[in-house]
């Protein structure tokens, strides 16, 4: 029997505003437990929320750049359920009427095309505290700093046909929110997580009863807890047993997903109008504002560092992968502009790599734009070869001295003089006389031997271009 | 009206006896009838009220306001441990 997968997934993303969402406590991450916390998200009694304008723009924004709609009224509601770390028993969401409704993301798709996934709705909603159980006995310990944090959800449609496919949409939609700056979408720190919901069925029958995956918090997880899934489901149906609908907690360290039947009991939210905020009321005006403020989206800056630059599709993927990676590469175009290609090939290949085992971000790279652009000019004069370039690279990285004044101190100038290289060729043929007569019977191949001794003996300053063209004739003798 | 007191009761985290119950329920049920009447009011082309006031929602500068009064409002908690709300177990 062949099954289809059906996929569909609800990412929480945490809005990167300095302050909460209905309150005026910090969100900063990582501070003393419980120092950022007031009345308001505490869940006193009493107390008013008042939503934080900011997060509400982001969320437009976001929706702008899904090509959703903008609902110009939108509705806050109760979510009403109880857990110690969320204090007031209700969690302030949007649930009528969300303040984004109907958009959808491009993936890529099978044979080079792409596959739209709709985009149901984005809601806003408030972060609940953090709970910490391991290590204690009997009791939890509670932080709410978290508590109150503005969210919006981002619910996907069941679009999805495979685990590669969810993987492939939120490693898009986490891109695009890192480039709106709508978020600091860092997973570990919990500010972008995902529920998978899957089901399977026979193609041409209804869809199957869904499991719905909670706590996955890496992409690798995703793909493995979601390949879990399906198989314990079709494992299920062929047994002759049945899907259940409930919620599955997967624990990456087994590799395997449990159910978390006692949260089905209070699966009752009982939603309702959340009466102490009147309707979130914008207009068109507005939404258009934050249009005009849109910044190029990834794949916009992709296709135009294909058509300006002449980029390969694929460095022009790795260089989009941020804002920040992408300004980097454009500063350094600027200051090298003879040759992009080239810009494109050091920064990805050389600069990212050094950087990752720096554990350096491109934002935080000891080698500037500049810097960088001063060792490519070097290159294309050819004062350096690109096999020197890379030590050069070492020693700037180090330092910081420019590549002109590590190049002259470290007497690394490429020899480009005919009679310097001369004379380093005819001193290798003399000290290799087998080599030689072998080359000169007929075994051609040893010309890479001849080239691998020269540029050893130049300490591998000579060009190696003139090596090669002195090589072919002097070999000949 | 006829009302599940049990559930209800359990998701609001409310403790009853099953005299309560049986007591609560038909209470429930005729203010739930009574709200009922509100249906056979004709509702056709009236816009749902969102709010009793008609007013748009004032919106926070995103400035932080607050700073931390951490042991002020501890103060009243049942338990703290190192700045942490201390609460039985909640995980399975």
């Amino acid at each position: 029997m062949s099954w289809e997968v059906v996929i569909g997934l609800e990412v929480h993303v945490q809005i990167n505003t300095a302050t909460k969402a209905f309150c005026g406590c910090s969100t900063e991450f990582g501070s003393e437990p419980n120092t950022q916390t007031c009345p308001v998200c505490l869940g006193m009694p009493g107390q008013l929320p008042v939503l934080n304008g900011l997060a509400a723009e982001k969320t437009i924004l976001t929706g702008l750049a899904i090509n959703a709609g903008i609902n110009l009224e939108s509705k806050f509601d109760r979510k009403n359920y109880f857990y110690p770390d969320l204090p007031k028993g209700y969690q302030i969401s949007q649930f009528a009427v969300p303040l984004v409704e109907g958009g959808y993301l491009d993936i890529p798709g099978k044979d080079g095309g792409e596959k739209r996934i709709g985009i149901t709705r984005i809601h806003m909603e408030e972060d609940a505290g953090k709970s910490m159980h391991e290590g204690l006995d009997g009791v939890s310990h509670i932080d709410l700093n978290r508590s109150g944090v503005p969210l919006m959800e981002i619910v996907s449609e069941p679009d999805m046909r495979s685990a590669d496919e969810a993987i492939a949409y939120l490693k898009q939609l986490h891109q695009l929110i890192v480039f709106l700056d709508v978020s600091g979408a860092n997973m570990e720190m919990g500010q972008f997580r995902c529920d998978a919901n899957v089901s399977v069925h026979q193609p041409g029958t209804p869809f199957g009863t869904r499991a719905e995956l909670k706590n996955l918090n890496s992409f690798r997880f995703i793909k493995q807890a979601i390949e879990y899934e399906v198989n314990r489901q079709i494992e299920l149906i062929e047994d002759g047993g049945e899907v259940v609908q409930e919620t599955r907690l997967y624990d990456s360290a087994m590799g395997e997903s449990r159910s978390m039947r006692s949260k089905e009991e209070a699966h009752d939210y009982r939603y309702f109008p959340e009466p102490d905020l009147p309707p979130l009321r914008v207009t068109q005006q507005q939404v258009d504002q934050i249009r005009a403020g849109m910044p190029e989206l990834p794949g916009q800056l992709r296709h135009r560092f294909e058509r300006e630059y002449g980029l390969s599709s694929y460095d022009a993927d790795v260089l989009t992968q941020t804002r920040a990676l992408a300004d980097w590469y454009e500063s350094l175009v600027a200051a090298h502009p003879s040759d992009p290609k080239r810009c494109a090939n050091w920064l990805a290949n050389e600069l990212l790599g050094r950087l990752k085992e720096l554990g350096k971000e491109i934002e935080h790279s000891p080698v500037s734009a500049h810097r960088l652009a001063g060792m490519l000019d070097r290159i294309a004069d050819n004062t350096i070869s690109g096999k020197i370039a890379k030590d050069v690279l070492d020693a700037m990285l180090a330092s910081d001295a420019d590549a002109d004044a590590i190049i002259e101190a470290k007497g690394l100038k490429q020899v480009s003089d005919s009679g310097a290289i001369d004379a380093i060729i005819e001193a290798v043929m003399a000290a290799n006389p087998d080599q030689l007569a072998g080359y000169r019977a007929g075994k051609e191949k040893l010309m890479g031997f001849f080239v691998g001794q020269v540029m050893k003996a130049s300490k591998g300053q000579a060009n190696p271009g003139m090596v090669n063209q002195r090589l072919t004739v002097l070999l000949k003798g | 009206m006829d009302i599940d007191v049990k559930k209800v009761a359990m998701l609001a985290r409310i403790r009853l006896t099953d005299s309560e119950a049986d007591e609560l329920g038909p209470q429930l049920g005729n203010i739930l009838g009574y709200i009922e009447k509100l249906s056979e009011v004709n509702t056709d082309g009236i816009a749902p009220t969102a709010h009793p006031h008609d007013a748009a929602m004032p919106l926070r500068a995103n400035v932080v306001t607050n700073s931390n009064r951490r042991d002020a409002l501890q103060a009243i908690a049942p338990r703290v441990e190192s700045g942490l709300y201390v609460v039985p177990k909640v995980i399975e």
